[in-house]
């Protein structure tokens, strides 16, 4: 009985040590982002400056757009980073995200195989495109996983008037996975797929891929900073959040997202003064 | 060539000191928790017999193949902020990841342990008993009789914890020096198309795993049994 009590103690004492350990606490707060902008390097180039002017820890996880959103959601993310308008526009309605705001874009591109069984390569029409790809059966890969990406990539379909699930099980690969699945899965097959111009530059496994279509004004690709609704979010950490939100949007996390350059390339174009 | 000097680059860098540290400490506290629980269990099924004693036996060979995604997921759900447990504030941390791990390793210890314990009480149960021992104290002479292949019941856990992907990735977030793990980075480099780089970490992390059991191996070799 004697050891239990001390157990007990123990486990009172601990407690309590930690909680006044945690008194002043050294913020680390949970970004929720695309995964475009941490596999491409930017988010480990421009956070450390961050960390270093405020103090505060940012921790990334790198999901799909829908998959960041909905983490955000269940009040595990203390901000988010993404790219898809519509979904963002559902977040804010559904009373989830306050405070959007642009703070970079580039570009998707479509990339395919060298051949180019579609005769689309040079072209600077997305949905012509399409169409010419649905029209040849060509092999074409989805993410199919609510990604901000596969979200442009199925209202492109819908432009075109083409049902892509008409391909579903021949030229049709919804392979259900992240950017970096879907260029491995593109260079392996080969087959075509939509992708983000960031990701795109620094994946390395590119073999007879190349880009295909560019330039097209359907494909820009727009970052948005959203916090959270402190009335739907009161354990989520909003105030270093805000913080975040504040320096990616003002001089010195734009000059820092302006900086980054990956193969000699400006990768992402600071917007927040000139929203795309 | 280039490709093996992207490795070499690799092993100069500090993060994958850190990975390597994070991944072997994670599933060694998790392979220790499932060891700590495993081996008294299997050797306590193996000595008393009592109603629902063969469903758990049953059950822990049954969870051998418990999918590691499935645990990570329901883990998710439990430790999430909207979830029973999220007030713990455990996900996305390496904790939820020992927890994930040792809900893994748990049924391969015990399943394993109770099948040496079990051999062992048939054949010297009766004698352990007449020398006046209590089953209490018979489990840890089971287990201790039983050594070695509690050692295979302990490595088989460990090996399952150090090459399992599906759960930690989901409530660790695989995030960069904090929760990234030699398997979830070999994801992650996977998935950024830097194949050379995802197979020499594949390659390191089975070395590690291969020196863990065969130091093992050494050391229990060592002390008779």
């Amino acid at each position: 009985m004697c050891r239990l009590w001390c157990c007990l103690v123990a486990v009172v004492a601990f407690c309590a040590n930690a909680q006044a350990a945690d008194a002043p606490p050294p913020p680390t707060i949970v970004l929720a982002s695309t995964t475009s902008v941490d596999n491409s390097g930017l988010l480990a180039a421009i956070l450390p400056e961050f960390t270093k002017t405020t103090g505060i820890t940012v921790r990334v996880l790198a999901l799909g757009t829908g998959q960041a959103l909905d983490t955000a959601r269940r009040g595990d993310a203390d901000i988010v980073l993404v790219h898809d308008p519509e979904a963002e526009r559902k977040f804010i309605d559904e009373g989830y995200g306050v405070n959007q705001r642009q703070i970079a874009w580039n570009d998707f591109i479509v990339v395919g195989p060298g051949a180019d069984p579609a005769h689309i390569a040079g072209s600077h029409d997305a949905v012509a495109a399409f169409t010419a790809i649905a029209t040849a059966k060509a092999s074409f890969v989805s993410r199919g996983d609510r990604s901000g990406t596969n979200a442009l990539e199925l209202r492109l379909w819908k432009r075109t008037g083409v049902d892509p699930k008409s391909g579903a099980g021949s030229w049709y690969k919804d392979i259900g996975g992240g950017m970096g699945a879907a260029l491995n899965a593109a260079a392996g097959m080969p087959a075509y797929t939509l992708s983000d111009r960031g990701t795109w530059l620094s994946f390395k496994n590119k073999g007879p891929l190349k880009i295909v279509v560019e330039g097209d004004a359907a494909l820009i690709n727009r970052y948005d900073v959203i916090e959270l609704n402190p009335q739907k979010h009161a354990g989520a950490k909003l105030a270093p959040a805000h913080w975040l939100a504040e320096w990616l949007s003002t001089k010195p996390g734009q000059d820092a997202i302006g900086a980054f350059r990956l193969g000699g390339e400006e990768l992402f174009h600071p917007s927040a003064a000139n929203p795309k | 060539m280039s490709d093996f000097a992207t490795l070499s680059d690799a092993f100069a860098s500090r993060e994958l000191w850190q990975i390597i540290a994070l991944s072997l400490s994670v599933s060694l506290s998790a392979t220790a928790l499932a060891a700590l629980m495993g081996l008294p269990l299997g050797a306590a099924l193996a000595i008393w017999r009592f109603p629902g004693r063969a469903p758990i036996v049953f059950a822990a060979n049954a969870l051998f193949g418990l999918p590691p995604v499935v645990v990570g997921l329901a883990l998710y759900l439990l430790l999430s902020h909207s979830g029973p447990f999220g007030f713990f504030d455990l996900l996305f941390t390496p904790e939820a990841m020992v927890l994930a791990q040792t809900a893994l390793a748990l049924p391969i210890v015990t399943a394993l342990a109770h099948r040496a314990a079990a051999e062992r009480w048939s054949e010297y149960g009766d004698a352990l008993m007449d020398l006046g021992a209590s089953r209490p104290r018979a489990v840890p002479t089971l287990i201790a009789m039983a050594r070695i292949h509690m050692l295979t019941a302990v490595l088989a856990g460990f090996g399952r914890t150090v090459s399992e992907v599906g759960a930690i990735i989901i409530v660790g977030g695989n995030i960069a020096a904090y929760t990234r793990t030699m398997t979830t980075a070999i994801v992650l480099e996977t998935s950024k198309g830097d194949l050379p780089l995802a197979l020499g970490l594949g390659m390191v992390l089975i070395g590690l795993s291969v020196t863990i059991s065969a130091v093992a191996f050494a050391v229990a070799g060592r002390s008779s049994w």
